[in-house]
């Protein structure tokens, strides 16, 4: 399934690369010292960071695996926008950007050394450190294999051709630069795939033709492989209505499960501790910038199911009504799910258009891994380098350092991308991935930014445990019909699941809950180590709450995060 | 930092713009070509829909360069820039 890039199209992609690497080099000479190049030097207006707060996110994972979700599940996949996303990117704007923000802390891990103990910060910052090289080379790892697939480029080129344009921009401009693209980025995505959505719609009909034809996938069994089971009619087109229980939709789960393991869990401890978005958020010239750079991001972010989930569930309507001759299939008969966006690229636009298309697919790799690099290299250089390595250096030597690092995580993420080949739904593994590291960290969180009494030793040791806690559920869980090892199970098979997915949130769920458990035994049973007087700024009940900034009410945050949730209960509503 | 983003996001987007309305006129008599996208000149349409979308932004960069920032926190920007 050869894509044929005519000569105009490989100009749009070079033009895209050019701008790229250009807006590094016309930033170089604003990098004067470390905060310039880690934290932008606090300077970027809020509609930059918010756009920049959204891409980082728009990764690979976003647009090849939500539309592959899209068409392996349906509407569903849009929990992970409208309860997955949205409800968080209030909450951090509102409710945590005040302590991030006016902390001046420079990173997540260092506002927790402020508010527990080093040890903690030491925990959180290596195992962050470990996630962004890994998700950076599996954002690498799926672009290379897509090309190869597609373009039939070799395998290694494309590893090196794009971890070269990351490492250029960035080492030459810094977060500034990264962000930048980011934003660039983002009009490139929003530009390239919508008139894709528009003739895949027109394609199957419109939204009746997309639900009756969604209707046969759900109920029938004609093709293949796609789906081994029958469900209700509107399972693919309704959100909420066939979540009662876990086997009637094929997610595997049910609301409690969706609500708490995604909704709260894995969306809290992903938007509100996440290095990767925080750091956009912090490069804000203020602290209303600051809050309002969620919720800026939040708007679109609410209307993206309709670019990236709704291709995915045209296309297996379309291959459901082609008699399963749309989508390219395996050996089994089983679409190749993360192949959707690539191959209606290629079925719709035609030489010109899919220049377009195909420089977007490759701008949100890129987007992807830029910000694994610039929050690995800032937490590297301020929370593991100056902290235990070399502290006490010149501000040049730890920008220095940043650019030094910069080459070294890109280089671990090449080494990491070779991982990424076990799984086969890359959404499935990111899940994974931060349902060990991430799902305990924001109860962490919690009970550190609202209930001063919790100590250092508190939320070490609720983390460890709830690393623990997942780690062990994972060695405990199966999911029906996945091999035993990677993907659980490796100590018993206690807990039987449908799906991988379900399997996640409830792993989640367990981290989550033994690390908020372990943290208030703990706690209660050590002695403070932190005064009310150094928790000025750093807890929800001794801060004084931020200033109104007199801006005109469509820039406040709480009434630009009510407007918000109120438009996202309508969706749902909508979509119910 | 006196770097308006607005500008090469103008720059780049009234490029591409300008190069598929050119490809697309060039193309417009090939139905073979168009016939992947539903017989439309997806190029044309959506190429006048980039070279506007860039002149935009590209006039919003200019207009915030001759006049120099008045205001710091650039919140006239801000309210059209919400997508």
């Amino acid at each position: 399934m050869h894509i044929q890039l005519g000569g105009i199209d490989y100009l749009i992609l070079i033009v895209y690369f050019s701008f790229v690497i250009g807006i590094g080099w016309m930033l170089k000479r604003y990098m004067k010292g470390s905060t310039d190049f880690f934290l932008s030097g606090r300077s970027i207006p809020a509609w930059v960071t918010g756009l920049a707060f959204l891409s980082a996110n728009l990764g690979a994972q976003e647009v090849i695996g939500m539309a592959a979700s899209g068409a392996k599940y349906g509407i569903m996949t849009s929990h992970f926008y409208w309860v997955g996303a949205i409800p968080a990117m209030v909450f951090l704007a509102i409710f945590m950007m005040p302590f991030y923000y006016g902390s001046k802390a420079r990173s997540v891990p260092e506002y927790l050394k402020m508010r527990f103990d080093e040890k903690t910060r030491g925990l959180n910052a290596i195992s962050f450190a470990v996630m962004t090289v890994f998700s950076s080379g599996i954002s690498m790892h799926a672009l290379a294999k897509l090309l190869e697939t597609l373009i039939g480029w070799p395998y290694w080129g494309c590893i090196f051709v794009s971890a070269f344009i990351v490492l250029v921009y960035i080492f030459l401009g810094g977060l500034t630069s990264a962000i930048y693209n980011e934003v660039l980025q983002f009009f490139m995505i929003v530009l390239g795939f919508a008139p894709l959505v528009f003739l895949a719609l027109k394609n199957v009909g419109w939204w009746s033709g997309l639900k009756d034809k969604l209707a046969l996938v759900a109920t029938s069994q004609v093709v293949p492989g796609t789906v081994d089971q029958h469900y209700a009619a509107g399972t693919w087109s309704e959100s909420w209505a066939h979540m009662g229980s876990y086997n009637q939709n094929p997610m595997g789960a049910d609301w409690f499960t969706m609500v708490f393991g995604l909704g709260f869990v894995l969306s809290f401890g992903y938007w509100c501790t996440d290095f990767l978005v925080v750091q956009r958020a912090m490069a804000a010239n203020s602290m209303s910038a600051a809050r309002r750079t969620p919720l800026i991001a939040a708007v679109p972010k609410m209307l993206f199911p309709a670019l990236v989930i709704l291709p995915g569930m045209a296309a297996i309507a379309l291959h459901q009504s082609s008699g399963g001759h749309f989508l390219p299939v395996g050996k089994d008969g089983t679409p190749d799910y993360n192949l959707t966006i690539p191959f209606m690229l290629k079925q719709y636009f035609p030489t010109g258009m899919i220049g377009i298309g195909f420089t977007a697919l490759m701008a949100s790799f890129m987007s992807g891994m830029a910000g694994n690099v610039t929050a690995f290299n800032t937490v590297w250089t301020y929370d593991i380098y100056q902290s235990y390595i070399a502290p006490g250096r010149s501000d040049g030597h730890y920008l220095w350092m940043g650019r030094m690092a910069t080459v070294f995580g890109i280089l671990v993420s090449i080494g990491a991308a070779y991982l990424a080949s076990k799984f086969n739904n890359i959404m499935d593994m990111l899940q994974l991935v931060f349902g060990f590291v991430n799902a305990p960290l924001f109860a962490t969180f919690l009970l550190g930014m609202f209930w001063r009494r919790t100590t250092g030793h508190g939320a070490f040791f609720g983390l460890l445990g709830g690393t623990l806690g997942a780690a062990i559920f994972h060695g405990l869980a199966h999911t029906n019909g996945a091999e035993v090892g990677i993907k659980g199970a490796w100590i018993a098979q206690q807990f039987q699941f449908n799906s991988e997915m379900a399997q996640n949130f409830t792993m989640a769920i367990v981290a989550w809950t033994s690390c908020f458990l372990l943290t208030i035994v703990v706690s209660l049973a050590t002695a403070r180590n932190k005064t009310d007087q150094e928790l000025t700024g750093l807890v929800y009940s001794l801060t004084p709450k931020p200033k109104s900034e007199n801006e005109p009410w469509y820039q406040q945050p709480v009434t630009l995060g009510i407007i918000i949730l109120a438009l996202t209960i309508v969706l749902n509503i909508i979509f119910w | 930092m006196n770097f308006d983003l607005r500008l090469p996001i103008g720059m780049l987007f009234s490029f591409y713009g300008i190069l598929l309305v050119g490809y697309g006129l060039i193309t417009k008599d090939s139905t073979q070509l168009y016939e992947r996208s539903l017989g439309m000149n997806i190029n044309l349409g959506w190429g006048l829909v980039l070279l506007i979308f860039g002149a935009f932004m590209l006039g919003m960069g200019l207009r915030g360069r001759s006049s120099p920032p008045q205001n710091k926190n650039e919140s006239s920007a801000e309210s059209k820039m919400a997508p």
